[in-house]
């Protein structure tokens, strides 16, 4: 069990840290946001050359086969400095679900962890979370295959140059059997890419594909495990993100009640908002030991999916708690576009969407421990 | 969770786990799935079994007759003792006041009293809160005056669990009224069988008989009964202060216990359309307590890793107990739920009739996990520890 960094870790976490001061600090945080695609694109090359985008990418395809507890050091930092590049979506989520999936996916990642190409998945139809509920459907044509279907939302992918999406050779919704990967490239023809910002900052979009020629990703019929076991690697990276976030928002507080002074006294000297803070340095707590446990069970490979499904929503139920009070505590200025805590909370409410809601993990937890 | 362990570590969790596969009678286990303890007789019964198998004080040094366990070993023996249905041993004397007499004792007291505490030959009670002094601990009037060679005792303290069994107690009373509350303070050692000693029950709403008020008039005791320094007393809970992150741990251990109980009730109990356990509501309310034990055995193993290290917890054991005593009640509560309206069979009114399965000790739980957030530092004494220590405030 593994509770603290090692140097190496450490290392990476404090590049992360310096990265998230220069790139994104909350003073400058608006102006960031501003800049759209065009500042995405130029960090996301800075990032490329220090070196983290192939981090999580496996050795047998090229990367450096960092483990969720690397990936863990990383993603704090995103979330403290609540940087919006989409590294769990192309570099630990895409990456996962392309391991050993043949030449062509090996020659991609080759690109991913350079930072030339970026690659979303687009798992999720109008049914809901369920990586078994699609009926987006794929045609053998000789040794090809043609998709037709709605994706209802890709996370991140409103910049991505390729596509992972599930779609079905066999079986119905609901049915594991028969869920197949394929890898579409954005030009692809009759492929409709809707783009949506999110609260948050990040760029996603919806797809409709008609007929698109798309290449297989591993064994066809076979890919929902594939699925979720990607999932909870990129769900483990969000829970670090939550942390980290969580964390720099109760610091932020700490700070603003310890200064900010009312009826003569800085309110921090209450005892009702004294107990507030306490418990949303609980929630931090909570959300910090369950993603350790979970980061370190995943990296020796004896991870539950159970485990990782509670701590998804545990996660998010601490995260957004915590945001929330931080909001509160602040009072009005908390509600304000300036201030980052706010920005904590739209990033929380959006985390606990990601690859699946609290409840949705909730009832799979149920399912998984029955 | 599945803890990566290494090759001795594996040894030693097997050998404990054959020690608890043949060592905890079936009456014990619902007892102790409900969070009560065993009556005080099946509890020294327990830890005499333990002490002749070496592990009467798994948390002592070894000089002091402990087992010496690093914090892995005492991660893998409560993890045992849980699964088993085993209880946790009885903390007082082992937790409590056998700490402070191998940090702080005189070699008189060290020999004397810590191989009964292991043993399980002596049963202490803790003479701490009094009707003014509950929360604000200092308040206390209890006085303590030298005569002599002896010290003479009057007062009245409350909540001293287990008095009416205990073999000794230890005892706050005030040695000077000078200076601040806390420096005229000292911790006695008290013989229950001394003259001068009534205890009086509380009543309590699960119908147990747990605690008593205890009055003190002319209570004669050698000044050898004083630890370590006079006017200290206080100080010395702050040794215990690094250690109550291992009660906090090894009691949130427990917890798997309760919820599987709940478990097994909601997989018998029958309700139109099908079985509790598989109606979708129930099965959200069970699933979200256990998702917050498995939170707070994560939490629990990052205390034990702090340990291991020799590293400051700082106030994660004030926040292990704050969500313990809080899942406690919500995993009580919910086992009463998944009896449905046997919950209401307390006791039989008629002879030679027994209530339904799991009950009295279903509701006993439940009604006694209300005091967990109330004993040991209630829940908002722990915040604000947590304030002043963590968070500066």
């Amino acid at each position: 069990m593994q509770f603290a960094f090692n140097d190496e870790q450490q290392m990476l976490r404090d590049s992360v840290e310096r990265f998230g001061e220069e790139q994104w600090s909350a003073a400058d945080r608006l102006k960031r946001l501003a800049e759209g695609a065009e500042g995405t694109a130029r960090r996301w090359a800075q990032m490329a050359e220090l070196g983290w985008l192939m981090l999580p990418i496996a050795e047998s395809d090229g990367g450096l086969g960092g483990g969720p507890v690397e990936i863990m050091a990383i993603m704090e930092g995103f979330g403290r400095h609540l940087m919006t590049e989409a590294y769990v979506s192309h570099c630990v989520l895409a990456p996962a679900l392309m391991q050993d999936g043949g030449a062509h996916c090996t020659a991609l990642l080759e690109q991913v962890g350079t930072g030339q190409v970026r690659i979303a998945a687009a798992l999720i139809e109008d049914e809901g979370f369920d990586v078994a509920s699609i009926r987006a459907a794929a045609q053998a044509d000789g040794d090809r295959f043609n998709v037709t279907g709605g994706k209802a939302h890709v996370e991140d992918g409103a910049d991505a140059d390729w596509y992972l999406v599930s779609a079905r050779t066999a079986g119905v919704s609901g049915e594991r059997e028969g869920v197949s990967l394929f890898l579409v490239p954005r030009s692809a023809d009759g492929l409709t890419v809707r783009r949506f910002r999110s609260v948050d900052g990040h760029r996603h979009c919806s797809l409709d594909l008609v007929d698109v020629a798309a290449i297989p990703v591993g064994a066809i019929g076979g890919a929902a495990d594939r699925i979720d076991a990607a999932l909870d690697r990129a769900i483990v990276a969000h829970l670090a993100e939550a942390v980290g976030s969580m964390e720099a928002a109760v610091a932020a507080t700490l700070d603003y009640v310890r200064t900010r002074q009312q009826f003569g006294a800085p309110i921090g000297s209450f005892q009702v908002v004294q107990h507030k803070v306490v418990d949303m340095s609980v929630a931090c707590e909570e959300a910090r030991a369950l993603t350790m446990v979970a980061a370190s069970q995943l990296a020796s490979g004896g991870a539950a999916s159970s485990l990782i499904a509670a701590a998804k929503v545990r996660v998010a139920q601490c995260g957004i708690a915590v945001a929330q009070q931080a909001v509160q505590l602040h009072g009005g200025v908390g509600t304000s576009e300036e201030l980052v805590v706010s920005h904590h909370l739209r990033r929380q409410m959006m985390l606990d969407l990601a690859h699946g809601d609290r409840d949705h993990h909730k009832a799979r937890f149920a399912e998984l421990t029955r | 969770m599945n803890l990566d362990l290494a090759p001795e570590d594996r040894a030693f969790q097997q050998e404990v786990r054959a020690f608890f596969a043949d060592s905890i009678p079936e009456e014990w286990k619902t007892t102790v799935r409900a969070g009560l303890r065993l009556s005080p007789e099946n509890l020294v019964a327990y830890q005499r079994r333990l002490a002749d198998r070496g592990w009467g004080a798994p948390t002592w040094p070894k000089e002091y007759g402990g087992t010496g366990w690093t914090p892995q070993q005492l991660h893998i023996f409560w993890s045992e003792a849980s699964a088993a249905d085993a209880p946790a041993q009885f903390h007082q004397g082992l937790e409590l006041i056998g700490p402070i007499i191998f940090t702080y004792g005189s070699q008189a007291q060290k020999d004397f009293y810590l191989p009964r505490i292991i043993s399980g030959e002596d049963w202490w009670c803790q003479g701490y809160s009094e009707p003014g002094a509950g929360s604000d601990l200092a308040a206390l009037r209890t006085r303590a005056t030298r005569d002599g060679d002896d010290y003479v005792i009057n007062g009245h303290k409350m909540w001293t669990s287990y008095a009416h069994v205990a073999d000794r107690m230890f005892v706050l009373a005030r040695t000077s009224t000078e200076g601040r509350r806390q420096q005229g303070i000292s911790l006695m050692l008290v013989d229950m069988d001394t003259p001068g000693i009534r205890i009086s029950p509380i009543h309590t709403l699960d119908e147990k008989h747990h605690t008593n008020e205890v009055f003190l008039d002319d209570v004669r005791i050698p000044a050898a009964n004083l630890v370590g320094e006079e006017g200290m007393g206080w100080n010395y809970g702050k040794v215990l202060l690094d250690r109550e992150r291992m009660v906090a741990a090894a009691t949130a251990m427990f917890l798997p216990q309760t919820l599987r109980a709940v478990r097994e009730a909601a997989t018998r109990r029958r309700t139109t359309g099908g079985l509790l356990i598989d109606k979708p509501e129930f099965r959200a309310k069970l699933a979200q307590v256990e998702i917050e034990a498995l939170a707070v055995q994560a939490m629990v193993l990052r205390l034990m890793a702090d340990a291991a290290a020799g590293a400051d917890s700082g106030p994660r054991g004030s926040m292990v107990k704050l969500r313990w005593s809080e899942l406690t009640q919500q995993a009580t509560a919910l086992w009463v739920e998944a009896l449905g309206p046997k919950a209401q069979h307390f006791a039989a009114l008629d002879e030679g009739a027994a209530p339904p399965q799991d009950m009295p000790l279903a509701l006993q739980g439940a009604l006694y996990a209300r005091v967990t957030t109330i004993y040991g530092g209630s829940s908002e004494i722990q915040r604000n520890i947590i304030a002043r220590r963590a968070l500066g405030l």
